[in-house]
């Protein structure tokens, strides 16, 4: 009788005994687990209609699709492998300044091309990094992550021959995207191509985070001293995590400096950084969908406050980061938490 | 050699302002990144204070600390003790937070310029000794801050609060059971620091300027000064204040095309070389 | 003759002045049930974290079927079949049990770097996993979170973890510390069963576990062995009896 436990779901331990426990283990809810759920389409129903119902702010929509990439690198790194970082933007900085220099310098306009390098160009960076980075554990690793974002800054900033310095990267100029689209005036191709390129990654990440490595990224988050007691490098995994959300925060990057054909030195700073970090924890870490959520929300406010006052914007920045901390420390996705593993919970059980 | 003192002068107002953080950051554990604010609250109150009221500088810097040291007590009280025991994470983006809320507080008090402020003219010129020029402010940057290490010093090395912060710390169910009364002896550690970043911040507006982006901009000096010196050394960290005020003052002085790289170079490496800082011991 | 399945050479371990481990020489035949005893502070941690890897040794060697591991990181050891439980859980609280397992099972068939395909497509790594959370009579928890699950399944998990590496060694850090009486049956009859050609370092508080299950036994002081036999020659030692037996009753 004491082999059955308290947290059964039976009453007590005679109608245990009148239920004996499942012998086996039914696989399928496992099996199940990365099949796309009727909700996520309906996500993914919304930038199709932002572009019937907003036609006139799609620049601020192309915006949302970016910064929602870089968030979703920044959930790869902190979400998932459980990296702190507030340097992030160094990564989504280089990325705008290796697609930008392409263009403007080498004169090599094609877009893919550009995002395809500036991936190369951040996924280097953050080998080089990674072993800095995860050297630290804890305030060091910390420290180490804003110290290299400073650098970059400081480089970017000094190297003005390059970049322009404080006064920006100018003189980029795409072609036709694939040969047959051309950015317009009204911002549409911008859009499409943004949200494409979105809606690509977030795939490519809804796969990696559903596979074992993604499985074992979890864990190690929860837990990284067991890791090694599994005959898992937890250095390897999250190194592998930091060069994967690098390579994301890259192309993000290179889509902002396509988009806007400028890159300001602002990619680099650490407001950014700061900012991204709010942004996912606002829409809830660790969850592909909270990086999306938190980037609509935040942009759509930072929209409406900043257009009504934009000095109280940051204000109202502070309060939330102090409110999320005390009170809802999920974010947005966290709210509906409860209610999916009720749902999950039906759906196990007999 | 002109440079060289005014990197010392500048180390000693990274000191003074840092010291505290030292000690919450390093030896509390509680990861501030809203330690300037209390630095720029000095700043502002030294401003107003001998600006429209005409107090002067010697008793507008004194109360600057106070006004810090009050406004860490109270915050120590109401919000940063409930994170203690929390995430680094929660710590980090709580303490953002609360650096977001004071800049634009700042902006909305001051407007987003530089603050003016100025010196009493026994502080301001300069003598020539042994040719060396060394500006009178300075050297009384200096002064001022040798005086406050060696205080620091005294109190936390030799006196029975220093053996009860550091009880308190390791291990605070002991330190309870002893009948220390470790919530007390955090709060004053907590003004202490924040008294010395404003008073720092006051005396420091000559030098580094003040306006509300102040918590940030120098927000990585403050944290490099504790990376370098290490945990909760009050040696240590007025060392690494003054080797990073002469290498930042030295570096734009004489590489300007470099410019502030260097420290933050200094600082990477110097966090991957020895973890624990300088003087650190874990 | 075959190489001991796990052994030790003068193994010692010294923080600043004080000697944790001294002079640990352990040999375990492959198979063997052996227990490690002693009195708290008596450096059994100490010497679990020389044999796994987390912490380096002053001096002296370990091998494990032979091989000198002493210069191995722990998951590198781990790979060469030594797992171990801990003392205190260290389990992946919102995973369920199912997927625990899975990621166990799925880290030692290689397939922990696969990005692609989703952990529901690893039919193998599953089918391992089910059989082994049916082994130890989880089966009807699979899908629930491990913070869920009371004390003593919780135990079972950080057992099943371990199993899933598939171990030749398998060392079991006090494996009944915490669970209530109640639900200890479970816990050992599972080690019970466990295969006999898997060589068990049993490291353990609880007397009773340590004289049902231990074919030998060493009893470590201050570091130190101080007697290592049969579980009979030890239970009337008088040398045991005076250093350690006070306080094994006390437990009992």
């Amino acid at each position: 009788m004491d082999s059955r436990s308290p947290d059964s779901l039976s009453p007590g331990p005679d109608a245990a005994a009148a239920t004996p426990a499942p012998a086996t283990v039914d696989l399928a809810p496992l099996r199940r687990a990365a099949r796309p759920r009727w909700p996520e389409l309906a996500v993914w129903l919304l930038p199709v209609a932002a572009w019937f119902l907003l036609p006139e702010d799609l620049a601020l929509l192309t915006q949302i699709a970016i910064m929602a990439i870089f968030a979703l690198s920044l959930d790869l790194v902190l979400g998932y492998a459980g990296i702190v970082t507030l340097g992030h933007a160094a990564f989504f900085g280089v990325g705008a300044y290796a697609a930008g220099l392409l263009a403007a310098k080498l004169g090599i306009g094609d877009p893919l091309l550009g995002l395809l390098f500036a991936a190369a160009v951040a996924a280097l960076a953050g080998l080089v990094t990674a072993p800095t980075v995860l050297r630290g554990t804890g305030l060091t690793r910390l420290m180490v992550t804003i110290g290299i974002g400073m650098m970059l800054f400081e480089a970017a900033n000094k190297a003005t021959d390059l970049t322009g310095g404080v006064d920006g990267l100018q003189g980029i100029e795409m072609t036709p995207i694939l040969g047959l689209w051309s950015f317009d005036l009204w911002g549409k191709t911008a859009y499409v191509y943004a949200v494409v390129v979105l809606l690509v990654l977030f795939l490519i990440a809804r796969r990696i985070v559903h596979s074992p490595f993604g499985l074992s990224l979890r864990a190690l988050h929860m837990n990284p001293a067991r890791m090694p007691a599994l005959g898992v490098s937890v250095d390897a995994r999250l190194a592998a995590a930091w060069v994967l959300g690098a390579t994301y925060a890259g192309i993000a990057g290179a889509l902002l400096t396509q988009t806007t054909q400028f890159v300001s030195i602002d990619v680099l700073g650490f407001e950014r950084s700061a900012e991204i970090l709010l942004i996912l924890v606002l829409g809830g870490a660790g969850r592909l969908y909270g990086a999306l959520i938190g980037t609509i929300v935040f942009v759509t406010l930072h929209h409406v406050l900043a257009g009504i006052d934009p000095e109280y914007w940051q204000m109202w920045i502070g309060l939330v980061l102090i409110g999320i901390v005390l009170f809802a420390r999920n974010g947005i996705m966290g709210a509906i938490d409860p209610f999916e593993r009720l749902l999950a919970r039906k759906k196990t059980e007999p | 050699m002109t440079v060289v003192f005014d990197g010392i002068a500048s180390g000693m107002l990274l000191f003074l302002i840092a010291v505290g953080l030292s000690v919450t950051l390093g030896l509390m554990n509680f990861v501030n990144l809203a330690h300037g604010v209390f630095a720029m609250l000095g700043g502002y109150v030294c401003v107003v204070a001998t600006g429209r009221y005409g107090v002067p500088f010697l008793l507008a810097v004194p109360l600057a600390a106070l006004a810090a040291a009050a406004a860490g007590a109270v915050l120590e009280r109401t919000l940063f003790r409930r994170l203690y025991g929390a995430t680094q994470l929660d710590q980090v983006l709580f303490t953002i937070g609360v650096v977001f809320v004071a800049m634009a507080a700042a902006r909305w008090g001051f407007g987003p310029q530089q603050q003016p402020i100025r010196l009493p003219s026994w502080l301001q010129g300069q003598v020539t000794i042994a040719g060396v020029d060394i500006g009178l402010y300075r050297a009384f940057l200096v002064v001022l801050g040798l005086l406050v290490a060696f205080g620091l010093h005294r109190t936390i090395g030799v006196t029975r609060f220093g053996a009860r912060l550091r009880a308190a710390v390791d291990k605070p169910a002991v330190a309870r059971g002893m009948g220390i009364d470790v919530d007390r002896v955090f709060v004053i550690t907590f003004a202490i620091g924040s008294g010395l970043a404003g008073l720092g911040g006051a005396v420091g507006v000559e030098l580094l300027g003040l306006d509300p982006s102040f918590p940030l901009r120098y927000l990585v000096y403050f944290l490099i000064v504790v990376a370098v010196g290490g945990s909760g050394s009050i040696g240590g960290s007025l060392l690494a204040a003054v080797l990073i005020g002469v290498c930042d003052v030295a570096g734009k002085y004489w590489v300007p095309q470099v410019g502030a790289f260097i420290i933050y170079t200094v600082m990477v490496v110097m966090l991957i070389v020895r973890p624990q800082g300088l003087f650190g011991t874990r | 003759m075959t190489a001991p399945a796990l052994h030790t050479r003068n193994l010692v371990k010294t923080f600043g002045g004080f000697t944790a481990t001294d002079d640990v020489s352990l040999t375990l035949a492959p198979g063997a049930r052996h227990a490690l005893i002693g009195p708290n502070g008596a450096g059994k941690t100490t010497l679990v974290n020389l044999l796994t890897g987390v912490l380096a040794p002053t001096a002296g060697a370990v091998f494990l079927a032979g091989e000198d591991v002493t210069g191995l990181g722990q998951h590198r050891r781990v790979r060469r079949g030594l797992a171990r439980t801990f003392q205190i859980n260290r389990l992946f609280a919102d995973l369920t049990v199912l997927e625990s397992v899975a990621l166990a099972v799925g880290e030692r068939r290689g397939v922990g770097w696969r990005v692609w395909s989703p952990v529901g497509a690893q039919g193998e790594v599953l089918d391992e996993a089910a059989r082994l959370i049916e082994t130890l009579r989880l089966a009807d928890v699979a899908h629930r979170r491990t913070r869920d699950l009371a004390y003593g399944r919780q135990r079972l998990i950080e057992i099943a973890l371990a199993l899933a590496v598939r171990p030749r060694v398998l060392l079991l850090d006090e494996p009944a510390a915490g669970v209530p009486t109640r639900e200890s049956r479970a816990l050992f009859e599972t080690l019970a069963e466990l295969p006999r050609d898997m060589t068990i370092l049993l490291i353990e508080h609880d007397m009773d576990l340590v004289f049902r299950f231990a074919e030998r036994i060493s009893v470590l002081v201050s570091g130190a062995v101080l007697l290592e036999d049969t579980p009979d020659v030890v239970a009337t030692h008088p040398l045991v009896r005076e250093v350690y037996l006070g306080e094994a009753t006390h437990h009992a």
